[in-house]
């Protein structure tokens, strides 16, 4: 078709001579997400913790041995067949009709074992493989579900995906390629054994291009695999930039930057294109070399094998039998040589995926923990002190009540410890010092899964699972009814626009509820809070301003998830931390003034300031200006 | 030999992008394969770039069988050779031929390595270059297509075809194009070889090529087709994991976590079972191929003895029907590869070819000219923009008219889902007005180059984009010849210079995904210097301050103008503190402008705008406004 020519002769027609390249323009991502891929052979630390995934397949594993054992006898014994029929069947003394039969009826039988230990070996190591594989991210994931969620906010979710996938995968290969190696080390050594008992001089003279062709796999394996990752990387790289060109299209087409992405990408793809050739180069020269050295122990099988048969040394068969394990050295070696790139990949991948396993869990239930039943809800803060990192703390000495049915807002500029707070309500961490009671509970004496059953949250930003509208709603209370579902959208107000869409509650939201407006995936949260119907509710404001109509919405819906609650709120609009019963204004991590909004106003302190300055939430307010008017404040 | 490929190296996972890999449904079949023969011709006339390279790749493949067959052949002389010196023939000549055989069979074998190794780095050139091409030709194109097209396709749809695709196509040159002449040449001259020297022998030996044949064939669409079903079902698993993740604090918060740990359970259990079912397909077909071949091998080896006895081949002719047995059988299974091939190269280069055949509905006319600004004078005249959903026309404007010249504001204001994003993206013909016409200094948009237009015209969109580089790469994205000054100019009006000045790498702060995490208001005034900084005739603003709180916003604002006295500006914003000062203010209302004039005559007419002017004003005590 015309257009695969057109492709070649639109190569720079972009005019962008090589010298006027712009200076500051990049395509793909300037970060490498690379980790380190291979790591020692032997790490006793991660085979340790690895064994006890092993145990449970233990029968398998043996089965799986005897027959990768099985398989590999009857392999080599194929051409000793034919050697024994060629020698005491077809010639010699006793060759006869009788004698090939026998002959015959051995290799089907040995045929017939081959196959069944082939069934064996190859279903027992996949299953085995995989069990492990899923086995231990079912392992790893229900790790995460409890670690500290100190250690969650520090670790990016990609980075935690790779280890759920590429890790594990790369110690499933382990596992299977591991018990077929040991097929190829038992072939290697069974074939040498059989060589030289079949004519110790000749076996010498064939297998002397063994250890060359061990070293030469070894000479090469670093330098290929250098090559191979900086080609992988070189794709990585490539395709890297083509994501980033089709996410940021809008972008690069407002801006007109297609002629010089074009020219810049066509880089990548020249460089990607140098390194995969290059790449290519090492793969292939393997092959002349191991075809040079399998034709010189061919020779040495013929020119010399065949003096001796002349010279009666050896049976005609035995030639045969040589010629026929010759071609065969190969790939035992090219397979153990591999097993040990894998061995170490897997490895690297063992200690990434223990260093998260052996996070320990920080926040777990006391064994005598019992469940928590709010009747009040009343939260006390009392004398907390709490920080992420050692000598760092973000709260000092944090002591306040939330009294049962009224709402507390918790306003401060950005880092003043406000999120921390409704953590430590919900024991994501345990304070330092001080305590957390629910009801007089100390939140550290009662199951975790009891406060959650208590107190509810609504974060910032509203997450939602892909899944229906109702399946999110109910999230957390499967067995909620239909009406009360229905009632809890219609108190919030969003029921209309869920009726509106197309399968109304069993509408299934996009990943993330992109098909939902930010401010309808809020009212859902909402809704989702609502359902839950506990005592107490943590809520972290939406910061992001939405239009007014919307904003009415949930400024309403708002009201009616707080009526008859005891809520903790991080406020930012002025109207929700006005309508509140009591505000804590906190700055730096320790409580500048609490009271309600009217008596806060009076006192004329830093939250009158700040409100008065009518900023849409306080957290944009820069910090250099809450410091000047600190500083006015200690000055007067 | 194809599939000699001594290390699975390239197959380590890599994260830094995932991709889904393509929706197929259902087997591939004969038919499919049929219908798919003109894509496939068309990735095989592709390598015809390189007549050269391709060429020299077959020629070295015919010597690499040729050779690849001598093998068998010399070694059966050579057991010949040994057995006449055995049954005590002529001395010195046998063991000359010996000698010449040896020799023979090292020179074969190396010429084979050597033959091979360069079929083989010859045809993977090919199809690197090829796979290049397609690279920088999709990314072109996709760079190209316009928004209604990115509107459709979704991105990773596209990032599939950019990456997977284009390796489909590759891969074919050396999987498809040159396997199918490797396999055709040696099952074709070696069966003639072995069925003309002895027919039934010929024949035993043979008997397991159509049935293994067959089955690999069988096993690897089986393989294929469950490989698409698993895809699926590990993403379904992957989500579940990677949104628990994600969720972290609702999934605690809720605690659900032994809700969490049965969706994982159902969906890894699915997952579990899948690939046990795929084991067992493997497994039962691979054990069979080998069976199946040690079976002839044993006939071979029953049948051929019993001729010999009878004298009627020699024991060296029978070697060598058995080691071309042995030459065959991995190219026999192979087979099952080289249709995968076919079906991977059908689909793939159907997908791609689609996207490189699309051309977009907006683009230069023969003719355009760039455009030249002198005025600076943006005009709206009596446009209207409808799209088509199943033959139903959906108006979303009407009738729009407006003038905004050099140093004018205009601000746009209305409910969500009034148009008013649209009248944004007609401007630099995002999209193009179903009727009436867009014009800067009386050239209608339509009618100059894209380039010109986009480099006067500047729309700040509400969907930040930033690139995962330095501050200083994204704000001179649109200029990447930009000075430092130039920079500091924009980021000092975006009111964003004292935050980045105080990053440890200042301006090569690296931002964007996995970058350094700004707030929302600090990526819309990122987006704004970036914006600025093309020093842009007309300047829109469609609704990207929502996330800059009021102070700043007007500090930008006051900052802008002086380089706002030589631009005109449009302004959509939901909060009328944004654009209560313009000089005209549009209230738009489904698709049509309701209301117009300043603020205060607006006020004035105490209609939708003005109601809305009170909600904003106190929010608090106003009735919600249920007609909107």
């Amino acid at each position: 078709m015309a257009g695969d020519t057109k492709i070649r002769e639109e190569f720079h027609d972009y005019g962008i001579p090589e010298e006027e390249r712009p200076p500051l323009a990049v395509v793909g991502s300037q970060i490498s997400a690379d980790e380190q891929l291979f790591g020692r052979v032997f790490d006793p630390h991660v085979l340790r913790r690895f064994v006890p995934y092993l145990k449970p397949y233990v029968k398998r594993i043996v089965l799986a041995l005897v027959g990768v054992l099985g398989f590999t006898l009857t392999q080599l014994a194929v051409p000793l067949v034919i050697r024994g029929t060629i020698d005491f069947a077809l010639i010699g003394g006793d060759a006869s009709r009788t004698a090939l039969y026998i002959a015959a009826g051995v290799f089907f039988a040995i045929a017939a074992v081959n196959y069944a230990a082939n069934m064996i070996q190859e279903k027992q190591a996949s299953e085995v493989g995989e069990r492990v594989l899923f086995d231990m991210r079912t392992a790893m994931f229900r790790h995460l579900q409890r670690i500290s969620l100190s250690f969650m906010d520090k670790t990016e979710v990609g980075r935690l995906m790779s280890r759920l996938q590429g890790d594990v995968n790369a110690l499933q290969q382990f596992v299977e390629s591991s018990i077929f190696a040991i097929g190829d080390v038992v072939l290697l050594v069974g074939i040498v054994v059989v060589l030289l008992t079949l004519h110790l001089p000749l076996g010498l003279m064939t297998l002397a291009i063994v250890p060359v062709l061990f070293v030469v796999r070894f000479i090469w394996l670093p330098r290929a695999r250098e090559a191979f990752l900086s080609a992988r990387h070189a794709s990585s790289t490539t395709n890297g930039a083509l994501a980033e060109g089709i996410n940021g299209v809008r972008t690069v087409q407002s801006m007109a930057r297609e002629d010089v992405n074009y020219v810049l990408f066509d880089d990548k793809a020249r460089e990607n294109l140098v390194s995969q050739i290059r790449a290519t180069k090492f793969a292939q020269i393997m092959i002349p070399i191991v075809d040079t050295l399998t034709g010189i122990a061919m020779a040495v099988v013929v020119i010399v094998g065949g003096s001796f048969v002349m010279g009666g040394t050896i049976e005609l068969g035995v030639m045969v039998a040589f010629i026929f394990y010759v071609e065969r050295f190969f790939a035992p070696i090219r397979s153990i040589t591999m097993q040990y790139s894998i061995m170490q990949r897997a490895m690297a991948s063992g200690h990434r995926i223990f260093e998260v396993m052996d996070v320990d869990i920080d926040v777990d239930d006391k064994p005598d923990a019992v469940a928590l039943r709010t009747v009040d809800g009343r939260i006390e803060f009392d004398h907390v002190t709490f920080g992420y990192e050692k000598n760092r703390p973000i709260l000092h000495d944090v002591s306040f009540t939330v009294e049962p049915g009224t709402t507390v807002a918790l306003v401060g500029p950005t880092g003043s410890g406000k999120t921390s707070l409704t953590a430590l309500a919900h024991r994501f961490y345990d304070a330092w010092s001080g305590r957390v009671t629910i009801d007089g509970h100390d939140v550290r004496d009662v199951t975790q899964e009891s406060i959650g059953r208590n107190v509810a949250m609504v974060l910032q930003e509203p997450f939602l699972f892909t899944g229906t509208i109702l399946e999110n709603i109910r999230y957390s209370t499967s067995g909620a009814p239909m009406a009360q579902v229905v009632d809890a959208a219609k108190a919030v107000g969003v029921h209309d626009v869920i009726s509106a869409l197309p399968d109304g509650y069993d509408t299934m939201l996009d990943q993330g509820g992109g098909n939902l407006s930010q401010g309808q995936r809020q009212l859902v949260s909402f809704a989702r809070a609502l359902v839950a119907d506990t005592k107490i509710l943590v809520l972290d404001e939406a910061t992001a301003s939405i239009d007014s109509y919307t904003e009415r919405l949930i400024q309403q819906a708002l009201k009616r998830l707080l009526e008859g609650r005891t809520g903790l709120v991080i406020a930012h609009r002025l109207s929700t931390i006005r309508g509140s019963d009591k505000i804590v204004v906190l700055q730096d991590g320790r409580i500048v003034e609490e009271g309600p909004h009217d008596a806060l106003m009076d006192a004329g302190g830093l939250y009158a300031r700040l409100y008065s300055m009518n900023y849409a939430s306080f957290d944009d307010i820069p910090e250099s200006l809450i410091e000047a008017i600190k500083a006015e404040h200690t000055t007067t | 030999m194809i599939g000699k490929k001594p290390v699975g190296l390239m197959d380590l996972p890599m994260k830094t992008i995932t991709v889904q890999p393509p929706r197929e449904t259902g087997r591939f079949t004969l038919r499919k394969m049929i219908d798919g023969m003109d894509v496939v011709g068309r990735v095989t006339r592709m390598t015809f770039h390189y007549p050269w390279l391709m060429t020299f790749a077959i020629a070295a493949l015919v010597a690499a069988v040729v050779f690849q067959l001598y093998i068998p052949r010399f070694l059966g002389s050579a057991v010949d050779n040994a057995y006449g010196l055995l049954s005590g023939g002529a001395n010195e000549a046998a063991q000359r031929a010996l000698v010449v055989t040896g020799a023979l069979l090292f020179g074969a074998s190396v010429l084979r390595g050597a033959f091979t190794m360069l079929h083989n780095y010859l045809g993977e050139a090919v199809g690197q270059h090829i796979g290049y091409e397609l690279r920088i030709a999709i990314y072109d194109k996709i760079q190209r297509l316009d928004f209604r097209y990115h509107d459709h396709v979704h991105s990773g749809d596209l990032i599939t075809r950019g990456m997977l695709d284009v390796e489909g196509v590759r891969l074919f040159v050396n999987t498809g194009i040159k396997r199918f002449v490797f396999l055709g040449l040696l099952i074709g001259i070696g069966a003639y070889r072995l069925l003309s020297a002895d027919l039934l022998l010929g024949l035993l030996s043979l008997s397991f090529v159509p049935l293994v044949g067959w089955r690999a064939i069988d096993a690897r669409l089986t393989l294929r087709e469950s490989w698409h079903r698993l895809q699926e079902r590990m993403s379904h698993l992957t989500r579940i994991m990677e949104e628990n993740l994600q969720g972290i604090r609702v999934v605690r918060a809720f605690a659900s976590q032994q809700h969490e740990m049965e969706k994982f359970a159902v969906a890894s259990d699915d997952a579990k079972a899948l690939t046990s079912e795929r084991i067992g397909v493997s497994v039962r077909n691979g054990t069979f191929m080998t069976f199946t071949f040690y079976v002839s091998m044993g006939l071979v080896l029953l049948f051929g003895g019993q001729k010999a006895l009878a004298g009627e081949i020699t024991i060296g002719q029978l070697t060598e029907f058995l080691a071309y047995m042995t030459v065959l059988q991995m190219p026999v299974r192979q087979l099952g590869m080289l249709v995968n091939s076919v079906a991977r190269a059908t689909t793939s280069g159907e997908r791609l070819f689609a996207v490189l055949d699309e051309e977009p509905d907006i683009r230069d006319k023969p003719d355009a000219r760039d455009l030249l600004v002198t005025d600076g004078t943006l005009r709206f005249d009596a446009v209207s923009f409808a799209y088509r959903v199943g033959g139903e026309r959906i108006d979303v404007l009407s009738d729009v008219s407006f003038t905004v010249c050099r140093g004018q504001t205009l601000g746009i204001v209305g409910p969500p889902g009034a148009g008013k994003s649209t009248i944004a993206h007609l401007i630099p013909r995002f999209y193009d007005a179903t009727e009436g016409a867009v014009s800067i200094d009386g050239q209608d948009v339509r009618d100059v180059t894209l380039k010109s237009l986009r480099k006067t015209v500047t729309v700040i969109q509400q969907d930040i984009f930033l690139f995962t580089s330095g501050i200083e790469n994204n704000v001179a994205y649109g200029n990447p010849w930009a000075d430092p000054d130039t920079i500091l100019t924009a980021t000092n009006s975006a009111q964003l210079h004292d935050y980045i000045d105080n990053l440890p790498r200042r301006y090569r702060t690296l931002v964007g995904e996995r970058g350094v995490s700004l707030s929302g208001g600090q990526r819309q005034r990122l987006v704004i210097a970036r914006a600025l900084l093309m020093e842009p005739a007309v300047l829109v603003f469609d609704d990207s301050t929502a996330a800059i709180d009021a102070a700043t916003e007007q500090r930008i604002l006051t900052s802008l103008r002086e380089q706002a006295a030589k631009t005109a500006t449009v302004i959509i914003s939901h909060r009328l503190s944004s654009l209560m000062h313009a000089d005209e203010i549009l209230f738009v209302e489904g698709g049509r402008v309701a209301e117009r004039g300043d603020h205060a005559s607006l006020l004035a007419q105490n209609g939708r705008y003005a109601a809305l002017y009170r909600l904003q004003s106190n929010p608090a005590d106003e009735p919600i406004l249920k007609e909107m």
